[in-house]
C-alpha cells in the first residue's frame, strides 16, 4: 500500500505521464468515493504485471423482457478483488446527436452512482452511453430508474444495435437530410429487433448528414446512410474571389486536391464540371463560405462495413445511389425488410451481412433483394476478362 | 463454485446460474430453475421449447440459432419472451439445462 492508503499502481502510473487525458487519472479520482474503482485499478495493475487479462469471456445477464443491453463481465481473480468480481456493462440508448440537458446528465450519473461504479464512457463506439461496472442484483433497479427517467437500454448481442447519427441540421449546414429525426424514427420502428436479438449476428445502422461522414458510418455500420445531393454544387463567385484575395491558393489547395480533377481555376473564375464530381466535400470544406451542397438533397444507402473478427475489415459499398430526403425513411424500411429476410434465411451463425454478400456474390444478393445493378455500385469498370455472359443477358 | 439451492435441493451452477453438469438434467431440474428466470408455471408451450433445445443440444452439442428455434417450435420471438421473460438464450437454455451459450457483446 502507498502512503495515502491506496494501492500501488506502478505500471498504471506510467499511463498518466503523457500529455493526454488519462483514464487512470479519472479512475483514481473516482476511487476517492468508490471502492469498486480501487479494486478495478488493482486488477488492471495485475493484468499489466502478468501481461494477461483477467475478465472472463461472456457472461449472460440481463433484465426481464430484454435479450440485450447488458454485457456480463466477471473477474477471474474475484477473490483478490471482490468489488469487481461482478463488473457488468450497461448500454443506454443515447439521444439522437448526443444532445443532453445538464439535468439529464445529472439524472443519469445519479442513477449510476447509486447502483454502480459511477464510471461511464460517453460514448461507446456504438454511440450508446456506457455504464461500466455493476452487480447482477442491481440490474433491475437500474433499469427501473432509467425507464422512469425516460431512458431505455441500447442493443447488444445479435440484434439491431442502437442506431446512431451525426448531429446533422442541429449544428451543421452541410446536412443533406434530418439525421436526428431519421435516427429517432428508425430507433422507434425497430424496438423489437433492438431489445430481442433475432439475427445471425449484430446489425448496425449509422446516419451521416453529408459525405464528410462524421460518424464514420462507411467503416462501422452494416447499413450506412450518407447524405448527398443530386444537382450542382452551389457556388458564390464573389466569395471565391474573396478567398483568393485572402491568400488561399485555389489551384493548389482546392483544384489539385480534387480526386476527379473536376475543377478549374483560371485566376478569376472557378469552374466546376459537376458531372465529374464524386461528392468528396474537399472543396466545400476548404471554402465553406463560397461553396455549398446543391439543393436537391437526399442520401446514398451503402451496405456491408464491419471490423475484422470472423473475416477482415470491410467498407460499405453503394446499394442505393440516391434517395430524396423526404422518401428516406420509407425506402429504408422496405430495404431493411428485404435485407433481413435474406440474411435471416441465408446467414450463418456470426456472419455479418457484408460477409454474406461476399460469400454469395453481389449479383446473387441483388437478385435476392430485388434490386437492379447500377453503375454507381462499382468503383471502377471491371478489369477481369474471365467473366462470361449468360445467354439471356446477351439476348437483351 | 456457486450453488443454486431450491426446495431442499442443491445444484452446482456457474456465475450466471447455468447448470455446471448438463448431464444431470431432468424435468425436475427445469421446474426447479423456473422461478429463478421469472417463469411461474411450465405450460405445454414451455416444454415444447425446452424439449426442442434439449434435443438439439444432445444432437449437436450447442444451442440452435434463434431463427431455427422459432421456425421449429412455431413460436414468434416475442412469444418466447412472454414465456421466458429473460429470453431464449438465458431463460430457456437455462431451464433446458444447456451450458451457457457463448454470446457475443
Amino acid at each position: 500500500m502507498a502512503d495515502n492508503g491506496k494501492r500501488k499502481t506502478k505500471l498504471l502510473d506510467q499511463l498518466e505521464s503523457g500529455p493526454w487525458p488519462s483514464f487512470v487519472t479519472e479512475i483514481k479520482k473516482a476511487s476517492e468515493s468508490s471502492p469498486v474503482c480501487d479494486d478495478l485499478l488493482g486488477q488492471l495493475e495485475l493484468s499489466y504485471e502478468e501481461k494477461q487479462g483477467h475478465w472472463k469471456h461472456g457472461g449472460i445477464v440481463g433484465v426481464l423482457g430484454y435479450g440485450g443491453g447488458v454485457i456480463g463481465r466477471y473477474s477471474d481473480v474475484g477473490d483478490r478483488f471482490p468489488n469487481v468480481a461482478h463488473f457488468h456493462t450497461i448500454r443506454v440508448n443515447q439521444p439522437s446527436g448526443w444532445f443532453y440537458s445538464s439535468e439529464a446528465i445529472r439524472t443519469l450519473c445519479d442513477i449510476w452512482e447509486r447502483h454502480g461504479s459511477g464510471l461511464t464512457n460517453m460514448h461507446g463506439s456504438t454511440g450508446d452511453i456506457i455504464f461500466l461496472g455493476t452487480k447482477t442484483s442491481e440490474l433491475e433497479p437500474i433499469f427501473k430508474e432509467l425507464t422512469e427517467a425516460g431512458f431505455d437500454l441500447g442493443g447488444s448481442g445479435s440484434c439491431m444495435r442502437t442506431p446512431s447519427c451525426c448531429l446533422g441540421p442541429a449544428r451543421c449546414e452541410w446536412a443533406c437530410y434530418d439525421t436526428m429525426k431519421l435516427c429517432y424514427d428508425v430507433t422507434m420502428a425497430y424496438q423489437d429487433e433492438m431489445h430481442r436479438p433475432p439475427f445471425p449476428y449484430k446489425f448496425k445502422l449509422k446516419a451521416a448528414g453529408c459525405p464528410n461522414d462524421c460518424v464514420a458510418s462507411i467503416a462501422r455500420a452494416d447499413l450506412s446512410i450518407i447524405g448527398t445531393w443530386k444537382d450542382d454544387i452551389r457556388q458564390d463567385d464573389a466569395a471565391v474571389a474573396e478567398y483568393a484575395a485572402q491568400g488561399l491558393d485555389i489551384r493548389k489547395d482546392v483544384c489539385d486536391r480534387c480526386p476527379t480533377r473536376c475543377m478549374d481555376w483560371d485566376g478569376q473564375k472557378l469552374t466546376i464540371a459537376n458531372r465529374e464530381c464524386v461528392r468528396c466535400m474537399h472543396c466545400i470544406n476548404v471554402m465553406p463560405k463560397a461553396l455549398r451542397p446543391g439543393v436537391e438533397k437526399g442520401a446514398t444507402i451503402l451496405i456491408g462495413s464491419k471490423a475484422p473478427i470472423v473475416q477482415g475489415a470491410l467498407l460499405s459499398s453503394v446499394l442505393v445511389p440516391f434517395v430524396p430526403a423526404e422518401e428516406l425513411l420509407e425506402t429504408l424500411q422496405e430495404l431493411i425488410k428485404r435485407l433481413w429476410e435474406f440474411w435471416d434465411e441465408n446467414g450463418k451463425n456470426r456472419e455479418r451481412i457484408g460477409e454474406l454478400i461476399q460469400r454469395v456474390g453481389m449479383a446473387g444478393f441483388l437478385d435476392a433483394i430485388g434490386l437492379d445493378p447500377v453503375p454507381e455500385m462499382i468503383s471502377a469498370p471491371r478489369d477481369n476478362p474471365y467473366i462470361f455472359f449468360q445467354a439471356e443477358t446477351e439476348e437483351k | 463454485m456457486p450453488i443454486f439451492e431450491v426446495a431442499g435441493k442443491q445444484y452446482e451452477v456457474d456465475e450466471d446460474g447455468f447448470l455446471e453438469n448438463p448431464e444431470i438434467w431432468n424435468q425436475d431440474v427445469a421446474c426447479d430453475f423456473a422461478s429463478s428466470e421469472g417463469v411461474t408455471e411450465l405450460t405445454e408451450s414451455h416444454w415444447k421449447v425446452i424439449n426442442y433445445l434439449r434435443s438439439y443440444y444432445l444432437q449437436f452439442g450447442i444451442a440452435p440459432m434463434i431463427r431455427k428455434l422459432c421456425k421449429e417450435t412455431g413460436f414468434k420471438l416475442n412469444e418466447i419472451y412472454v414465456m421466458f421473460p429473460s429470453g431464449p438464450a438465458k431463460g430457456a437454455c437455462k431451464l433446458a439445462g444447456l451450458p451457457k451459450p457463448t454470446g457475443c457483446v
